[in-house]
């Protein structure tokens, strides 16, 4: 089962404050919804704010990434540039 | 499809002129200020004299009676925008800010924000209409400076602004938009281990991108309400997903076309015109066009942050960093969203930490709002945390490059923001900055020697890119990413290494918005990554095409013909004998075939892959007038695959030297109404040619497996170093640590009076 992370403070109003989770999910949108029901509000959190690291590749935007069983996962700000 | 074997590559990694090379040396390229039509207005726009002050009134009586004033705006003419928040152009853009930055509304929020526009037949109608716009303000005190902006008792900007990020939820309103933290491990356990404890504070100032080309556009509408706009900008589907939001219009009815630009640098990835010379257009039926002076640049548009880094550093006397504490406060402007959050994630991105602890402050004050700027965020957190290291190495001994080898961050090192490393490049770049020759030449008296590195993460995204086959055997490829640092040449090189054709035979065009899929802007060090991408792809599928009508024209199955070196060939004798066919040859017969050939891919590129780099820079100080000389330059950086390695090495010396006059000269000076005193670059000094040496751009290449010739962002990093390598240097060179950007001659000359103070004449 996917282990994910989530650094920074900006989500953690929905979560109670807790930042590691286990969530059953093959593919990034499946996590945020499995994410969004156990935390209302945290699905669209991560739509508009966060960028998602696999395995230490940032993924913006990308619903339909893969993630394996043992996928490290870190949900960190969205990233822009200059 | 995978192109990294470098010796296998004929075109990718070769130097051929850019394609627009010659119009922009002759003059003849069409940047944004060049666009006219017939029946255009000039529009100009009226900037508040203070630095905070509630618009009372409006009077536009007399400007109106200007022979030639057609229009006049304020806000009442834009839709009042919601608090909406979105990730579009290079960061969370709130929607009603980015309103309310266009056009004042209720209040002025810094000496330069806009608070009216006109349009006119003349350029001097207008400008003698703005001059007559009478405002009634009522003025506010401002706050200018970060710290004082956080002081319990500083005039308020926006009286709903409540901190974000703090628990519980605060009651009164504050300037401090945000806070964040980002932790990793025990930091007091960390402290506790430490044998040596560094504790410093540094600040930065606000530096403008500094761009020579100033914003520029000319939009107009129709009387069906389709609009058009020609601007100088990062990104065409910006500029039109931004007037589409904030003048309430589809974004089918805009057209966005791309001018040349002249430098953005982050500066060009949100607009300020094209919304207002849109509702001059709407309101006058006539097209609009509206260039901004170079004081208006200064006064009325984003610089990047300027910041305070207090960094505390445990290490042992190895040398080993065993833990690192942060706290940046940055100046967002009049509106939240400074670039903290990076700032706060690079800084210490570099090294391999067990026990980090980071917290980032995100503070509104009376200045323009900031915009993107090279690497945004990072170059400020790392002056701090790059200077702090030095110290560090200086206070246990150690040469600051071994003590970056020591602590560096490698493949499979946890960053403090959170992912494990993959595919970087960091020691690669130490071992060359280890080698280089620059590192061992003698210095000489009052001369010094610094180092520092950087880290950036690089972004990919939505790109779209079309190739088409000619019928004369030419290819063009049609990219949706206005052109700045040469990603035309770079676009066309890839395809035609794809499509095995000579370089000059793919001539790459910027597409408008009506005819390319949609692109995210350039920014980000995006675009030859992932248009890069996208156009790699769209030449495959070129390819696969010309297979399938080699086959047909030779009548054998697609699955039998190969494509080598620009040409189709048999695959195996068991496919048939036939005269290899060229692009050129299947090109000509394309008609009989089934029509053009071509292809265009729209793609969400990830996995970018971080870029590192470590400069070496040596300085002379003159004691006497405390002007620093930069004597040579060294910058090492991991550019994952150079496609174009003049560019890369173009991206790498440019970000330096705004990086050094960020470090020695740039700085916004205010007087004591908030207003600002060298809008202009005569006192506002950036670097020229006669300031810089030749820099050494050095490149290490550790291809990014994502990317399918290797290539990684180049242009965002090379900016991160040199605030610190330049402070270094200073202090090798006389020892006196500058812990205040600019270290300008005045600064550096008291803090070399303080070591050393001079003897009076009567002595």
């Amino acid at each position: 089962m996917p282990h994910v992370v989530m650094t920074g403070i900006a989500a953690r109003r929905f979560t109670g404050g807790l930042t590691e989770f286990d969530v059953e999910a093959n593919t990034v949108r499946r996590m945020i919804v499995e994410l969004d029901k156990r935390y209302p509000g945290l699905g669209e959190q991560i739509d508009e704010g966060m960028a998602i690291a696999i395995d230490g590749e940032i993924f913006q935007d990308a619903y339909l990434e893969k993630l394996k069983p043992d996928s490290e996962i870190v949900l960190i700000p969205k990233i822009g540039g200059g | 499809m995978a192109y990294l074997d470098k010796a296998a590559l004929k075109v990718v990694g070769t130097r051929p002129i850019r394609p627009d090379g010659v119009d922009k040396v002759i003059g003849r390229a069409s940047f944004g200020a060049d666009m006219t039509m017939p029946g255009m207005l000039w529009g100009k726009v009226k900037r508040s004299p203070h630095a905070h002050a509630r618009i009372v009134k409006i009077n536009t009586d007399k400007a109106r009676k200007v022979p030639g004033v057609h229009a006049i705006v304020t806000a009442d003419d834009f839709p009042n925008i919601a608090n909406e928040e979105a990730f579009v152009g290079e960061g969370p853009m709130n929607f009603r800010d980015l309103s309310r930055n266009c056009m004042a509304r209720d209040k002025a929020l810094y000496d330069g924000h806009a608070v009216a526009a006109v349009a006119a037949t003349t350029q001097a109608a207008a400008e003698e209409a703005v001059e007559l716009i009478e405002v009634e303000y009522e003025v506010l005190p401002h706050v200018i400076d970060v710290e004082a902006a956080m002081a319990p008792n500083a005039p308020l900007l926006h009286d709903d602004m409540f901190t974000q990020g703090v628990e519980p939820k605060p009651t009164k309103p504050s300037n401090v938009a945000k806070k964040i933290t980002f932790t990793k491990g025990d930091i007091a356990k960390g402290f506790a281990e430490a044998e040596v404890v560094i504790e410093r504070r540094y600040t930065t100032k606000p530096v403008h991108q500094a761009y020579i080309e100033p914003h520029a556009c000319l939009v107009a509408i129709g009387a069906d309400g389709q609009a058009t706009v020609w601007s100088s900008s990062q990104g065409q589907f910006m500029v039109r997903a931004y007037c589409a939001k904030l003048l309430n219009i589809d974004i089918a009815n805009i057209r966005a076309m791309p001018a040349e630009i002249g430098g953005g640098f982050g500066g060009k990835t949100l607009v300020y015109l094209e919304p207002v010379a849109m509702a001059l257009s709407k309101k006058t039926g006539r097209p609009v066009k509206m260039v901004m002076s170079r004081e208006e640049v200064f006064r009325g548009t984003g610089p990047t942050s300027g910041g305070t880094i207090e960094v505390k550093i445990g290490a042992k006397k190895s040398g080993r960093i065993v833990a690192a504490e942060l706290v940046l406060k940055y100046q967002a402007g009049a509106f939240a969203g400074s670039p903290v959050g990076p700032g706060c994630m690079c800084a210490f991105a570099m090294y391999d930490l067990d026990n980090v602890h980071i917290t980032g402050y995100d503070v509104v004050s009376n200045r323009p709002k900031v915009a993107a700027y090279r690497a945004p965020g990072a170059p400020i957190s790392s002056f701090g945390v790059e200077s702090c290291i030095d110290e560090l190495a200086r206070e246990l001994n150690i040469d600051p490059l071994a003590l970056r080898e020591i602590n560096a961050a490698r493949d499979g090192t946890k960053t403090p923001y959170g992912p494990t490393l993959v595919n970087v490049g960091y020691m690669q770049t130490l071992e060359a900055a280890r080698s280089h020759p620059n590192l061992k030449i003698p210095l000489g008296p009052n001369q010094g020697r610094g180092v520092a590195s950087g880290f950036w993460f690089n972004i990919g995204g939505e790109s779209s890119a079309a190739v088409h086959v000619n019928e004369d055997g030419t290819a063009s490829v049609i990219e949706g990413n206005p052109d700045i640092g040469g990603s035309r040449a770079s676009m066309a090189m890839m395809a035609a290494e794809v499509l095995g054709i000579p370089y000059d035979r793919v001539r790459a065009i910027v597409a408008d918005t009506g005819s390319i899929g949609f692109t995210f802007l350039t920014g980000g060090s995006r675009v030859t990554f992932a248009t890069g991408m996208a156009v790699t792809q769209a030449a495959e599928k070129v390819v696969e095409q010309l297979k399938s009508r080699a086959a047909a024209i030779w009548d054998i199955s697609p699955e039998a013909v190969e494509w080598k070196d620009g040409k189709a060939f048999p695959a195996g004798s068991n496919a048939g004998s036939f005269e290899p066919l060229s692009l050129a040859d299947i090109a000509i017969k394309s008609g009989r075939t089934g029509g053009p050939i071509s292809a265009e891919v729209s793609i969400n590129a990830q996995g970018a892959g971080p870029g590192f780099a470590t400069h070496i820079c040596d300085v002379e100080v003159d004691r006497e007038t405390g002007h620093v000389k930069i004597l040579r330059y060294t910058a090492v950086q991991d550019v994952g695959r150079a496609i174009h390695p003049s560019y890369v090495e173009g991206q790498i010396q440019g970000g330096v030297t705004q990086g050094v006059g960020w470090a020695l000269n740039e700085e916004y000076i205010y007087d004591k109404n908030g207003c600002l005193e060298n809008p202009g670059f005569l006192d506002y000094r950036i670097p020229v040619a006669s300031d810089m040496p030749m820099i050494d751009a050095v490149m290490v290449e550790v291809p990014n497996p994502r990317h399918p010739f290797g290539a990684r962002g180049v242009g965002e990093v090379p900016i991160v170093p040199p605030m610190a390598a330049v402070a270094n240097a200073i202090a090798d060179a006389v020892g006196a640590r500058m812990r205040d950007l600019p270290m300008s001659p005045p600064k550096l000359r008291a803090t070399l009076d303080e070591q050393d103070p001079p003897r009076m004449a009567a002595e």
